[in-house]
């Protein structure tokens, strides 16, 4: 294992003597000053290949604790905002955790009950002795593509910045992100970062628009990274005319033709560029023609070593950036000669390939998924409902919606106020069971449901 | 009831479900501090469909989204004639 350990990097490495920093709404952190000192109240020692679970309130103690601890902790899980505190147990037990970074805002961390429990601050000071970098730490990165317990993902530092690394850096770069560093893409907005040596603008929850984007706009960000439904909001606000970024990146989502030509107009000197990355799959290709889809050479040849390929119509993706495995899954990342589905159903069309929505009608709500099972499964304990239809409409806002079709038992149920009745009754079940974004935003009585030969419901991508 | 009044009763109706306060609605108001957030605007586009028949946002290829809440209203107005 010596050779592992002499070829892994650690974050640390890349701190650098520069002035740059990392803001949030709040505060900001000098990163250099990371270089001898600690946010973990110089309990990094305590934290020494443990495996760490990283549960901070906020993005910037999340993003100074991981330099911190990249090369000393054994593994480390970001826990996402949304997580959901009945999964936190599974999280533990599955990911083998035995310490935790919380902040004064981590409203669960008495829920962690861990033999290790380290408050992070946002205020580096001074640290005595630093412990030495010793391991090439494991990187968890959880799902949300699944219903129950989220999948833990396994990374390494390697894989994870396998898409940039080793680049020219410019320093004159200034990074901002919309989309929270605890998921896949905005980590890699992180991580770019910190390898690159700049700064970085993090969003904080509950900030208004305007506020971010002025922000933004103080700070001089040249790089920006939001999904589609962030910047389609970014572009609601008066405040956009503060930003002038140089590159415009989505990730997340998929990106329509519309959110591209809009962001285009609003920035005509800006390269706006879509990533398609998986958590899973890692970051598979960026395109920066400002059209919607991907050219088919991307297909069948390898790209920076990401070979890509089209099977049973959903895109295969064999890549040095994807993750080595799930933790606790009984689930199999890639196939035996080690693609990666995407479960993201392609069409080509002349040179192109286009997004026709997710295998198994996963619906996207502005980068949060929905499982149509789950949602149906709410609908039909409704005493009056025979089945349900739970399905994605696109949506201007958030790129899709959901929205259900209900078969009643009763045709006799058909008087208007009934209707009315039921429906109400319906959402009333839906927002007592579910999350808003699994709320379907619209229900249609209809007479009946297409099955298909398999005695399943017919469901049609997109 | 005018295109006007279904928007602004809609508005009431998706802030209340998602547990949002609702600045008064003028037109001048900028949409993105009226308190909705982006899932609560994307079920207004969607429930007025529904209730106007139309979804001047989806149907043209790039129409960006409006800033204030006149402006908003025009659209579903200019799109209802």
């Amino acid at each position: 294992m010596k050779m592992a350990h002499t070829e892994a990097q650690s974050l640390r490495q890349y701190i650098g003597p520069a002035e740059r920093f990392f803001f949030d709404r709040n505060a900001s952190a000098c990163v250099a000053d990371l270089a001898g000192g600690t946010v973990l109240g110089g309990r990094l020692q305590e934290l020494a290949d443990k495996s760490v679970l990283v549960a901070t309130g906020d993005q910037l103690t999340t993003a100074l604790a991981l330099v911190e601890l990249d090369g000393i902790a054994r593994r480390l899980t970001i826990l996402p905002p949304d997580a959901d505190p009945d999964h936190f147990a599974a999280i533990i037990a599955g990911a083998d955790i035995d310490a935790a970074v919380v902040d004064r805002s981590s409203t669960a961390r008495a829920a962690f009950d861990l033999p290790v429990c380290v408050t992070c601050a946002t205020q580096i000071v001074a640290a005595g002795r630093l412990p030495v970098v010793s391991r090439a730490t494991e990187w968890v990165m959880l799902t949300s593509g699944t219903t129950g317990v989220p999948k833990m993902v396994v990374h390494r530092l390697a894989g994870l910045t396998a898409a940039f690394r080793g680049r020219a850096v410019d320093a004159a770069v200034t990074w901002g992100t919309f989309y929270d560093i605890r998921r896949y893409g905005g980590l890699q907005i992180f991580l770019r970062a910190v390898l690159g040596g700049v700064s970085l603008i993090l969003s904080s929850a509950g900030e208004p628009m305007a506020d971010h984007l002025a922000r933004l706009g103080r700070h001089g960000a040249t790089h920006l990274l939001g999904t589609p439904t962030h910047w389609r909001r970014a572009l609601m606000s008066p405040a956009i005319r503060k930003i002038s970024p140089r590159y415009v990146r989505l990730s997340g989502e998929i990106a329509d033709q519309a959110i591209l030509d809009n962001l285009h107009n609003a920035f005509p000197q800006a390269v706006v560029s879509h990533a398609y990355a998986s958590t899973e799959a890692g970051v598979a290709f960026e395109v920066r023609d400002g059209r919607a889809g991907f050219p088919a050479e991307f297909v069948g040849r390898t790209r920076d070593g990401v070979e890509m390929k089209v099977l049973d119509g959903s895109l295969r993706i064999r890549s040095p950036r994807a993750a080595s495995r799930y933790i606790g899954a009984d689930a199999v990342l890639a196939d035996r000669d080690g693609f990666v589905d995407t479960g993201d159903v392609v069409e080509l069309h002349g040179n192109r390939y286009s997004f026709a929505g997710r295998r198994g009608g996963i619906i996207n709500i502005g980068g949060l998924k929905v499982h149509p099972e789950e949602v149906e499964a709410v609908i039909n304990r409704h005493p009056q409902v025979r089945m349900s239809l739970v399905r994605p409409k696109a949506s201007p806002i958030t790129g899709s919606i959901v929205i259900a079709d209900v078969v009643l038992k009763s045709a006799a149920e058909g008087a208007a106020c009934e209707l009315g009745r039921v429906k109400g009754d319906i959402l009333k079940l839906c927002r007592e069971a579910l999350p808003r974004h699994k709320v379907p935003a619209a229900i249609s009585f209809v007479p009946t449901l297409d099955v298909a030969a398999t005695g399943k419901l017919a469901r049609r991508y997109g | 009831m005018s295109v006007k009044l279904t928007i602004m009763h809609q508005m009431e109706q998706i802030a209340r479900e998602h547990g949002k306060i609702l600045t008064p609605l003028r037109d001048d108001l900028v949409l993105l501090d009226s308190g909705l957030d982006s899932l609560g605007f994307a079920v207004l586009v969607a429930r007025l469909e529904d209730k106007l028949g139309i979804d001047p946002f989806t149907a043209s290829e790039d129409a960006l989204f409006p800033v204030t809440f006149g402006d908003f209203v025009k659209v579903y107005e200019n799109g209802a004639h």
